[in-house]
């Protein structure tokens, strides 16, 4: 584990460090290659601003009119059924839609039962093994201009779905 | 799908909210997350402008072509449209590797750049196979340590914070070949 925590914060620097080195050996104007490469970075910025907008906007009026949360308990008592712990549902639905909203529920049920229990670790699991697949298609297909997604998006929450079964299923077997 | 998806989430807040009292919530919520939006794009700029610089000068210093040999067979088989040798490879490899440290930062503007590069080999407003692929990918997310989540479970007291990096290797492991199977049959399917 303290390995995999070391390769994390020695990876970028040592990349970085290979880029210039290489940059150097080769005699190229590293300074001037990156202003200029940095320069898009700016335009790509402001070119998903309203690709980004539209999305959480349209995300924060369905939070916050209660419609999801209904949404949720019309749904919870088929999936407690499936076996699927009731606390968690409001977790597995946010997941896909909202990282931010994701991560708030996410330490609220870490607060509320303790990391070391089962929904805590059930909560860690979910959160961390998959990505937000609303914001990622939002900004990656959006900076690019990118107007027809076709089946991405049925792709990206499918894998979801079977990420949450998977997480739910590995957590009961390993520490259930 | 997604305008219909996208219209239908605030359509179905605001009709809801008119019958349940909480209209001053998404009034409120309305301006509050336009707000957060913008703090999050002009946010992005910082990390934007730093890679794009850097991965200007790997693209340059022949970093990029060097990683794209190293892994060329795998990348064709995830990718048999994009050409050997071809750009966004390189760009490709390295946001799967900065992913996988659970530096979503660095990955983003990497990201971008290959899908630059994928929209360059078919100039069209549609997404492409290798576009899929490629997010698909990058929405099931092959992450070896989830650091938010551990700085949480730190937060809170846990025995062993770092004890469900293996449980989450696993499930996102699952939801990784899921999503590669499931790009390939919507791919053959859409082919007819």
């Amino acid at each position: 584990m303290a390995y995999i925590t070391l390769i994390s914060t020695w990876i970028i620097p040592c990349f970085i460090l290979i880029i210039l080195v290489m940059a150097v050996k080769k005699k190229l104007p590293a300074y001037e290659l990156f202003v200029e490469g940095g320069k898009e970075g700016i335009e790509m910025a402001f070119t998903l601003l309203p690709f980004l907008l539209g999305m959480i906007v349209a995300i924060s009026i369905l939070r916050s009119s209660g419609a999801l949360e209904a949404f949720v308990g019309v749904i919870s008592p088929i999936l407690i059924k499936f076996g699927v712990p009731p606390e968690i549902i409001p977790l597995a639905f946010s997941r896909p839609i909202s990282g931010t909203a994701a991560l708030g529920i996410m330490s609220e049920l870490t607060e509320t039962y303790g990391p070391d229990s089962f929904i805590g670790r059930l909560a860690a699991t979910m959160q961390g093994s998959t990505d937000t697949t609303l914001y990622i298609l939002t900004v990656y297909f959006g900076a690019v201009g990118i107007q027809k997604m076709r089946y991405a998006l049925k792709v990206g929450l499918l894998a979801d779905l079977a990420g949450m079964i998977a997480a739910i299923t590995i957590v009961y077997w390993v520490f259930g | 799908m997604v305008n219909l998806i996208w219209a239908f989430m605030a359509i179905v807040g605001i009709v809801y909210a008119m019958f349940n009292g909480t209209m001053g919530d998404v009034n409120k919520a309305l301006f509050e997350s336009a707000n957060e939006a913008v703090t999050l794009s002009i946010g992005l700029i910082s990390v934007l402008v730093f890679w794009l610089g850097m991965m200007n000068i790997a693209k340059h210093a022949g970093v990029l072509d060097k990683l794209a040999t190293l892994f060329k067979p795998f990348i064709h088989w995830l990718f048999p449209d994009i050409p050997k040798g071809h750009p966004a490879i390189g760009y490709i490899l390295s946001n799967f590797t900065a992913n996988l440290f659970g530096l979503g930062t660095a990955a983003t503007p990497m990201g971008l750049k290959a899908m630059e590069e994928m929209k360059r080999l078919e100039a069209s407003p549609v997404a492409s196979r290798s576009m899929i692929t490629f997010l698909a990918l990058n929405t099931s997310s092959v992450t070896l340590i989830p650091t938010k989540v551990i700085a949480i479970r730190m937060q809170y007291g846990s025995v062993s914070p770092t004890e469900i990096v293996g449980t989450s290797i696993l499930a996102t492991l699952i939801s990784t070949i899921c999503a590669i199977s499931l790009d390939r049959l919507f791919h053959h399917i859409s082919k007819g």
